[in-house]
């Protein structure tokens, strides 16, 4: 019995739903199918005709008709434009040519790379954004060193997000750009409100850690500028600089990207920044870490500098390059760095924060051979030119993998070295031709898995506390007699000295 | 991905950044026919790859009658010479969780071994776990059908016999329907039949909504929704397995879902939103 009154309760909300189903509107015509029917049921019931079934159409058609006479819509629903239309009257413009530069094109020179090339030869290996992409981000780089009237440019490759993803261009610093500070606005701003208040309150003496000094633009991590786009077409911003203290937070966070460039970065340690900020510190640390060159494409200038350090303008590609044949780029010794590393501090040469508090001791006038015991020692890195067979392995994996792009046609082949730690790194080298690529999330390899950092411990109790019970109300009646017993006493001292004091003048 | 519209389908996905090169593609679009013949398969997918220490891995997977039940996943080098993995079982795939946490190493007799410390009533007692990486990829590939597997709604159809096949009627989801995540469905066993109003039932259909959809999923936005190639393909890229991405060009039937990665669990993901 139960079974049955299951399977009928069953049928019957099926029958519900089915129901509901035929209740729906159809958005064309205002009607829906239930209605209809049974209009079409009542109108059989009322003619009787013999042949109901043959001529079922025709008296559908009729009630439709007789129904629809007033309904008819003239309004007609503006077309909405899709996403896809407005994109693609946006690209549209990146392959429209002006006229007037024909002839100065083929003067320039050519200031942006042949993406094309760089296209086919990622393909090879098996990495690459299709070729229909790679044509459209031609274009747009094509775009970007005409508007922002830059020296060169280089597709620095594609950092996903969840939300979209951006498209970034590295280019040379231009000499002569100023960067505005925002962090000094703000400051002018607080010390003028501090000044308006009457009543000036307690100002703490706490002092914060001197910060590390951000790399002048040009130099170190901030040697390229970048731009970042969503889609070839639109307009590419600018990322503002690095400094040492969003590349020591962005190593020790581990977030995805959002794809809008204001977005906050909530964490812990709370990251200095907004996702601007956080893109450029990944974009620089992913620049140290993986951008490779075959050994002696790049040479250090000969200067009169020291030759232990080898900064990174101290290199210039090498005219007598000859490349290295496919089956000598396997080994790690082949393959060169040349981007500077960043010290632990966060930039790429070492700063001695204490230096300052060294100058006061000198004036002091004390010996500057007193050694301070907190002074730091300088930070040192794996310096540039340095070859990938000195890269540390970590998490027991080594930290570059090498591939050939076709082990059928050898001669031909492309060498591609993909980076373990950074996964979405590629570098390929064909004889004297070698590019570097990241696509990917714009993370590190976190082993088995990432621990955050723990907050720090809870601060202990000044130490120098005497603790004392409050004496009760006897112990003070107690303590008040006794040092009444003590005047007392005291004062007949005096008095017996006085007296005394008279006997003996007399 | 069907391997009769891979050829076109691989610029599609590739806004990850991985594609094949034409040597790898001109070798599946002959060795998938074969296998298609000496295999008996419905339908040979090219279901991904994925990157090992020394060598990387071509998975292709074979469907058969019921698109769901009968599958066989085939692995290979040179996309040349395939090799069958076994099916994957439930202990395969806590042998694999256990044991095997880093990359692939790209050797399938490679054993994985891991002692396992834990603690019984009588102290504490030593548990091992080795798995060979053939199982521990098979586990891995079937781990994924089972997480990240993507089909649009109504692209596959359940016969009143139970068998899942490939609707022929499907059209391809509208522009509005493609922008919503609802539309998409975990092609797997039915997980969560979440209880639904009347009026909702009303819209599906026993023979479509069979399958769970992915804004059920736990963590909400471990998918993520976007339109790549100048706006004209939705795709879909999953954040707990970095590599999968689904593709689909909206009123047209053409979808289809590869994995190009690492083959490692993002655990991370709690972190990272």
């Amino acid at each position: 019995m139960d079974a049955k009154q299951d399977e009928s309760a069953g049928k019957l909300q099926s029958a519900r739903s089915l129901k509901a189903l035929m209740m729906t509107n159809s958005p064309q015509s205002n009607t829906n199918l239930y209605d209809h029917l049974t209009l079409l049921l009542m109108k059989v019931m009322d003619e009787h005709p013999h042949d109901a079934v043959d001529v079922i159409e025709d008296i559908s058609h009729d009630v439709k008709l007789t129904f629809s006479e007033d309904k008819q819509n003239l309004l007609r629903d503006l077309p909405e434009t899709t996403a896809a239309e407005l994109l693609a009257e946006q690209q549209r413009l990146l392959f429209s040519r002006p006229e007037e530069d024909e002839q100065e094109e083929q003067l320039m020179e050519t200031l942006h790379p042949n993406v094309r090339e760089v296209g086919f030869y990622l393909e090879q290996a098996g990495v690459g954004l299709g070729r229909e992409e790679m044509q459209r981000i031609f274009l747009a780089l094509k775009q970007l060193v005409e508007s922002q009237a830059l020296l060169g440019c280089r597709l620095w490759g594609k950092i996903l997000g969840t939300e979209s993803s951006y498209i970034v261009a590295e280019a040379q610093y231009i000499e002569g750009e100023e960067e505005k500070n925002s962090e000094e606005v703000a400051e002018e701003e607080e010390e003028r409100e501090a000044e308006n208040e009457m009543d000036p309150l307690p100002r703490s003496t706490y002092k914060l850690l001197p910060a590390v000094p951000k790399e002048a633009l040009g130099t170190g991590a901030n040697t390229f500028v970048y731009y970042v786009c969503k889609e070839p077409g639109h307009s590419w911003v600018k990322l503002p600089s690095v400094s040492p203290a969003q590349i020591t937070v962005a190593r020790l966070i581990y977030k995805f990207f959002t794809g809008r460039l204001d977005s906050p970065v909530v964490s812990y340690p709370p990251f200095p920044g907004n996702e601007a900020n956080y893109l450029r510190a990944q974009i620089a640390r992913i620049s140290a870490g993986t951008q490779v060159s075959p050994r002696g494409f790049f040479r250090a200038r000969e200067e009169e500098g020291d030759e232990d350090e080898v900064v990174q303008d101290s290199i210039e590609v090498n005219p007598d390059f000859e490349g290295i044949p496919v089956s000598e780029m396997a080994s790690f010794s082949n393959w060169v760095h040349h981007v500077q590393h960043i010290l632990q501090q966060g930039r790429c040469t070492w700063v001695n924060l204490a230096a300052k508090s060294g100058e006061d001791s000198n004036e002091e006038g004390e010996a500057e051979e007193k050694e301070e015991p907190d002074e730091p020692e300088p930070e040192v890195g794996p310096r540039l030119l340095d070859s990938l067979s000195k890269d540390s392995e970590m998490f027991n994996i080594p930290p570059w993998t090498f591939k050939v792009s076709s082990t059928l046609t050898f001669q031909h082949a492309v060498a591609v070295q993909r980076s373990n730690l950074w996964p979405g790194a590629y570098a390929y080298a064909c004889g004297k031709k070698f590019e570097n690529i990241y696509v990917g999330w714009g993370l590190k390899y976190a082993g088995e898995g990432y621990s955050p950092p723990v907050p720090p411990l809870p601060q202990t109790q000044y130490p120098q506390m005497t603790e004392a019970l409050d004496p009760s109300l006897e112990e003070e009646q107690v303590l008040e007699e006794a040092l009444e017993e003590q005047r007392a006493v005291q004062k007949q001292m005096e008095d017996l000295d006085d007296e005394d004091e008279e006997d003996d003048d007399d | 991905m069907d391997c009769s519209s891979s050829c076109c389908s691989l610029d599609l996905v590739a806004g990850n950044g991985c594609t094949l090169s034409v040597e790898h593609r001109a070798a599946l679009q002959t060795s998938m026919v074969l296998l298609k013949k000496n295999y008996k398969f419905q339908r040979v997918l090219l279901w991904g790859k994925i990157f090992g220490l020394n060598r990387d891995y071509f998975i292709a997977q074979g469907r058969g009658e019921d698109e769901m039940l009968d599958k066989k996943n085939l692995y290979s080098f040179n996309c040349m010479d395939w090799f069958l993995l076994p099916s994957a079982t439930d202990s395969m795939v806590e042998d694999a969780s256990i044991a095997a946490k880093r990359r692939f190493i790209g050797d399938p007799s490679f054993v994985y071994e891991r002692l396992e410390m834990s603690e019984g009533q009588g102290g504490a007692a030593e548990g091992e776990a080795t798995v060979s990486e053939e199982r521990r990829l098979a586990a891995t590939v079937h781990q994924i059908d089972e997480d990240a597997s993507v089909v649009p709604r109504g692209a596959f159809v359940k016969s009143p016999r139970g068998l899942v096949h490939v609707n022929r009627s499907f059209a391809g989801l509208s522009h509005s329907e493609a922008k919503k995540l609802d539309s998409f469905r975990h092609f797997r066993k039915a997980k969560n039949p979440n209880k639904k109003s009347i009026e909702e039932m009303g819209d599906l259909s026993p023979a479509i909504d069979f399958l769970d959809t992915l804004s059920d999923d736990i963590p909400e936005g471990s998918w993520s929704l976007q339109r790549e190639c100048a706006g004209n393909v939705c795709v879909l890229r999953s954040l707990l397995w970095l590599g999968l991405t689904f593709y689909h060009l909206p009123m047209t039937p053409q979808h289809g879902y590869i994995y190009i990665g690492d083959g490692t669990k993002n655990l991370n993901l709690p972190f990272m939103l």
